[in-house]
């Protein structure tokens, strides 16, 4: 056999090192933007460069690795990272997410509950939440030094004029730790109450614009608000169709070019254990059970 | 005169050694107060714990300024060492180092001789790495924050003794400040500068 080209987990030492020490200065800063010396991976950026290094970084061969894109564990983005971690790491892979220890994900927080021997790394496309108000970087750091968030609340205010209510949907702006407002990459609003006083770690990778940060266990994150207008998770007013969930986050299905439609958990893993434990929902007999009991997926 | 040979050695195995000294000290730093072990052993050199060893060959590079307290940088075999298998380079002024060795407690200058890092870079600070007597046994200090569910109990023997009360100036430069490492043999405990400490025995 020929030894491997590539380091342990494909990043060479001098780089981890670099990520490790950003990792816990983020930690010890929540919510704070730490600049990193970010690498080249062997994927295009828009597959989560950032979230890979972080987990590439921290990762063990005594880890179990599951990787989501969407809720779902076979999109082929979530299977080629996976696959590169059990190929250049050699560690486990599950799709379960409570046999987890690291989960990579591109924007779902998972349903089932996330306990304290894991961490949750995102990939992070943007990670200013202040970009879209202040393009110039001087400027952001300057208003995440003094704390001064006032744009983004007009921002959000200016959305109650317009809709009548915070039309903002994903990426949906938090304040950590009472202090930085911080963006939690673009995870669906719905997933926000599940970033406060979460007992696993949180590390968040933006691989283009080169920043770590992190939400350690059990910190405060509030969506930022107004007191007339409160903060709302938004979910598709109805049950999942496969396992009957009352409050998962729910993705819209065409089922047939006749206007056909259906409302599954996006969590295929939540919804699949679901199902696997006897609850069904009205379309259950579907092609979904074929999958269901298809074994692996890779 | 120590030659290279002579020098005590680095990790056996370089990357899975790292690596998990680094999510022991991770570990540490996202839950203040709990008490992680450090597996992976390096060879010591003068006062340098078996844990202060394993953290520096983790963490330590070319690109990373260390301060050593005078104890430790009067020791002609640490210097060695920490420049063989680290490369990282050794600083005389305290507030450009990435990181500070403190061996014994008493040696730990004022803190605010440390980088505290600007508002708009806090993480442009320096990580105190601090040997103690104990992590397991001493005194109880309550601690709150971030990483921390409700109170974490953390019963220690630290020198200095007044460590917690220096530590509030954290308190006020936030998000400036210093991140503290507690080391006892191969135990490793992480003070944020998030964590406040809400009561202690006496
Ligand atoms: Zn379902």
């Amino acid at each position: 056999m020929n030894a491997p080209a590539y380091n342990f987990a494909y990043l060479d030492e001098q780089t981890k090192r670099m990520i490790r020490r950003a990792i816990l200065k983020a930690i010890a800063i929540p919510g704070y933007q730490v600049p990193f010396a970010s690498r080249e991976m062997p994927m295009p950026y828009g597959w989560g460069t950032g979230g890979v290094q972080v987990t590439a970084a921290i990762l063990g061969p005594q880890d179990v690795l599951k990787v989501i894109d969407q809720g779902s564990d076979d999109t082929t983005n979530a299977i080629s990272i996976r696959k590169f971690f059990a190929r250049t790491a050699g560690v486990a892979t599950t799709t379960a997410t409570d046999e987890a220890t690291v989960i990579q994900t591109r924007h779902r927080i998972p349903e089932t509950a996330l306990h304290e021997n894991q961490v949750l790394v995102y990939q992070v496309p943007i990670p200013e939440p202040l970009r879209f108000l202040e393009p110039r970087e001087t400027e952001t750091r300057r208003m995440h030094a003094l704390a001064e968030y006032g744009l983004m609340h007009v921002k959000l205010y200016e959305d109650i004029a317009r809709f009548g209510h915070i039309a903002t949907a994903y990426a949906y702006p938090v304040k950590v730790n009472a202090r930085y407002v911080m963006d939690p990459s673009p995870t669906p609003k719905f997933d926000n109450p599940k970033m406060d006083n979460c007992p696993a770690l949180q590390l968040f990778g933006a691989g283009r614009e080169k920043r770590i940060y992190a939400i350690p266990p059990y910190t405060q994150v509030v969506s930022l608000d107004f007191e007339d207008h409160p903060f709302e998770p938004y979910r598709f007013n109805a049950p999942c169709a496969l396992c009957a969930a009352e409050n998962s986050y729910l993705d819209e299905i065409v089922t047939d070019d006749k206007g056909g439609r259906m409302f599954v958990c996006s969590d295929t893993d939540y919804c699949e254990s679901r199902q696997a434990a006897g609850h069904h929902g009205s379309q259950s007999a579907a092609p979904y059970k074929e999958k269901a009991q298809g074994g692996s997926h890779d | 005169m120590t030659t290279i040979a002579e020098l005590p050695p680095g990790f056996a195995d370089k990357v899975l050694s790292a690596q998990s000294t680094f999510r022991s000290v991770m570990d540490a730093m996202a839950r203040p107060g709990s008490v992680q072990r450090i597996i992976p052993m390096a060879g010591t050199a003068g006062p340098m714990m078996r844990g202060t060893a394993a953290i520096a060959l983790t963490l330590f590079d070319h690109d990373t300024p260390i301060w050593l307290d005078p104890r430790i940088s009067d020791s002609s075999d640490v210097l060695k060492w920490i420049k063989f298998h680290t490369g990282a380079p050794v600083v005389q002024d305290p507030s450009i180092a990435a990181f500070a060795l403190i061996s014994d407690g008493v040696l730990l200058p004022t803190l605010e001789r440390f980088a505290l890092g600007t508002n708009e870079y806090p993480d442009r600070s320096t990580t105190v790495i601090i040997q103690v007597e104990s992590l397991e046994a001493g005194r109880s200090f309550d601690l709150r924050g971030p990483g921390i569910d409700d109170v974490a109990t953390l019963q220690a023997s630290i020198r200095p003794f007044d460590l917690f009360d220096r530590l509030r100036l954290n308190e006020t430069l936030f998000p400036r400040g210093i991140d503290v490492v507690l080391v006892a043999d191969d135990f490793v405990v992480a003070i944020p500068r998030t964590t406040r400490v809400v009561s202690k025995e006496s």
